[in-house]
């Protein structure tokens, strides 16, 4: 069991799409949690009840973590059984639209508090600064500044944060044609320091144990508002018994209020939109 | 409002539930006049869809009148009259705008659990569990309609409501499931189901210039109403339908054949009981003995289309079969948005009248006794229209 069975692996880790998630399970680990993850993944979304859908979900993650060789728990413990160490988390992403026009979007720094689901605000201080508030644990929030490295105009945006900030980190996104007819590949790659600090501790919680699944589900956001003018959701519609007083209860609290997002035909976003609750 | 509520297998019901309201911008409220029950919810009704909730409101096939429009629809107006595709699709995606509107990427809130089960996620679809984006359906009074700028088409009056209600799902559906079976002038076509999708997709092949259809079911309302479309019914009660075919077409196999009836199909023999003993103990999802004999009875370069609705993994599939005879295999959940005009307009132009398949017209407040009576299939039961 040294060599992995790439041809196996190779179709799944093209499914799941990874780019530099840490690797820190062994191959031959990783083609045992494939198969065992699958199957346990089918027993599991076969039972009906709750014990079902947890099996499920345990099983989808060893398959998971066997396509991308990548062990949450693993990280989370701090063990790396892989050898290679990076703090970087890159996602990438292909969205139906003109490169031009997702850069526009990007440039304009405060649309993207309705792509980060953590990022409450963010306002342009200059063309180069912004300051960005960002949701903690506990009804905290953590802020920093951040000022535009490089900007080629359809292509790259890079930002890093200011020295004094109480966050550490530099990221960039960048647009490449997918070819004809099918839009733009958006690469989001994040760099930052292990958490040091009261601020760092509340950002490593922010981004949760995994935080590569945070950005895909950011960057998959960002999708969603350019191709389809809105994130799907479900949140405040009715259901039966229980749930629905729940559902009545959460609508009361939150005020219903939803932006309204840009229609793929109108590229061009205002500044003055809200934020997607 | 009133809405039927899912509780688990074989436990639905009728509740009061909060009105919906708009919660995007482009959404729509509709008021709904008329709402099937569907061979689909049987899978939900029957336990084998997982990520059901408790309280889920069931339904995908329904209509009426547009009531309230989100502040950035431009395409509904209050007062406009409906049906409503049961697959949500953004129109913005590659996807929806190579017309493969089921598998659209943007409209299933919960797309990161379906990426990893089924690799990518498609399409939200009403009433329809979570892995399908656990959106509230439309067995109800109201229904909130997201996207409602891309999905609902609005209806002339002059149609009732039975004849164009089916354009939301089993009516494309069938026509969909005919035209993957690549089907050429005077071909021969074997559809096993004879429910309401397999009625659609007998009077579908036959549009599409089909020479023989043959209907394949046990229930004798249903033969009787496939032999009304055109059809040659095979009741695989009392017959060998394998041998039966291959006499009918001289040894040869039909061109195209199609599981119009999926993961719960009926059997006997010994095939029929290994199924039904792994899928109690959940080492199997689904019983898949019509995919079976489907690839088996086929021609060689043939087409086995397959609408019957699979969620998991299957045993025993003779691949060898598909393999070696060169079988061409089309599946999937449709993507209705496609074929709702071009449907509309048969149905304008009477060439198909959709309201032959209702068999009970019920109120919505009678729907646990009509889910429970389109399971049996019993008192003639082909399909239940509910009235809000
Ligand atoms: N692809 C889609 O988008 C889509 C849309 C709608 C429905 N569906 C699916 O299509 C299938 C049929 O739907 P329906 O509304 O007609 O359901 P239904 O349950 O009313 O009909 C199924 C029919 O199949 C028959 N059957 C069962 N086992 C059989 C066997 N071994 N041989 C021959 N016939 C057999 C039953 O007697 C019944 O008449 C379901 O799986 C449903 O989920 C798919
Ligand atoms: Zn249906
Ligand atoms: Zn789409």
């Amino acid at each position: 069991m040294s060599s992995l069975p790439s041809s196996f692996t190779r179709p799944l880790r093209a499914a799941v799409r990874k780019v530099a998630r840490p690797v820190n399970v062994s191959s031959g680990e990783r083609w045992l949690s494939t198969i065992a993850g699958t199957a346990l993944a089918v027993y599991g979304i076969s039972r009906r009840r709750f014990w079902g859908g947890a099996l499920a979900l345990i099983g989808a993650g060893l398959a998971w973590r066997g396509a991308t060789g990548h062990c949450d728990i693993y990280a989370s413990l701090g063990i790396n059984r892989s050898e290679k160490k990076t703090t970087l988390v890159e996602e990438t992403v292909t969205v139906n639209r003109p490169a031009d026009e997702l850069y526009r979007f990007w440039r304009n720094l405060e649309n993207l508090s309705q792509v980060f689901e953590h990022v409450l605000a963010v306002t342009e201080i200059d063309r180069r600064l912004s300051r960005w508030v960002a949701r903690a644990p506990a009804g905290a929030t953590v802020e920093w500044d951040a000022e535009i490295v490089a900007d080629r105009e359809g292509e790259v945006l890079a930002w890093r944060t200011r020295e004094d900030s109480d966050v550490l980190h530099r990221g960039s996104i960048r647009f490449r044609p997918a070819g004809e007819g099918r839009g733009t590949v958006v690469a989001l790659s994040l760099e930052y320091e292990p958490p040091a600090g009261k601020a760092g501790v509340a950002v490593a919680k922010m981004l949760g144990e995994d935080p590569e699944t945070q950005i895909r589900e950011d960057l998959r956001r960002f999708k969603q508002i350019c191709e389809a003018g809105e994130v799907p959701t479900t949140e405040g519609q009715p259901a039966g018994g229980r749930r629905n007083r729940e559902t009545s209860r959460r609508h009361e609290k939150e005020g219903r209020q939803r932006a309204s997002c840009p229609l793929p035909d109108q590229p061009e976003v205002s500044r003055e939109q809200g934020r997607a609750s | 409002m009133k809405a039927l509520c899912w509780y688990g297998r074989k436990d639905v019901r009728v509740e009061t539930v909060p009105d919906p309201e708009i919660l995007a911008p482009r959404d729509a409220i509709v008021k709904i006049t008329s709402t099937a029950i569907c061979g689909s919810d049987l899978h939900l009704y029957d336990g084998f869809i997982p990520t059901m909730q408790a309280g889920d409101i069931l339904g995908h096939e329904f209509m009426g009148e547009v009531v309230e429009v989100g502040k950035a629809n431009t395409r509904l107006k209050v007062g406009d009259r409906v049906v409503v595709p049961f697959t949500i699709s953004c129109g913005g995606c590659f996807f929806c705008q190579k017309g493969l509107f089921s598998a659209c990427d943007n409209t299933n809130p919960n797309a990161a659990l379906a990426d990893k089960l089924y690799g990518y996620s498609g399409a939200g679809i009403f009433g329809y569990s979570h892995l399908y984006g656990g959106y509230a359906g439309g067995q109800a009074e109201y229904a909130r309609v997201p996207f409602a700028q891309v999905g609902p088409l609005k209806l002339p009056r002059n149609l009732t409501d039975e004849q164009v209600l089916f354009l939301s799902d089993i009516f494309p559906t069938g026509y969909m499931a005919a035209e993957n079976c690549n089907i050429e002038r005077g071909d021969t076509v074997a559809i096993w189901g004879a429910g309401p999708v397999g009625q659609f997709a007998i009077r579908s092949a036959f549009l599409l210039g089909a020479g023989r259809v043959f209907a394949i079911d046990d229930v004798p309302e249903r033969l009787r109403l496939a032999e009304e479309g055109g059809a040659i019914a095979i009741d695989d009660g009392d017959e060998d339908v394998l041998n039966r075919l291959d006499e009918e077409t001289g040894g040869l196999g039909p061109d195209s054949c199609m599981d119009a009836v999926g993961m719960e199909a009926h059997g006997k023999g010994l095939q029929a009981a290994y199924d039904r003993i792994k899928q109690s103990v959940r080492l199997e999802t689904d019983r898949p003995g019509v995919l079976r004999m489907a690839i088996q009875a086929c021609r060689k370069g043939g087409t086995v289309s397959i609408p019957g609705v699979y969620g998991g993994l299957i045993d025993k599939v003779p691949i060898g079969a598909a393999f070696a005879k060169g079988i061409t295999l089309k599946m999937g959940q449709t993507h209705v948005q496609r074929y709702l005009r071009p449907l509309l307009e048969r149905v304008e132009k009477g060439e198909i009248d959709p309201s032959f398949v209702v068999s009970h017209r019920m109120s919505l407040d009678d729907a646990p006794a009509a889910y429970a009576m389109f399971r049996s299939r019993e008192d003639g039961c082909t399909k239940v229209v509910l009235k809000p």
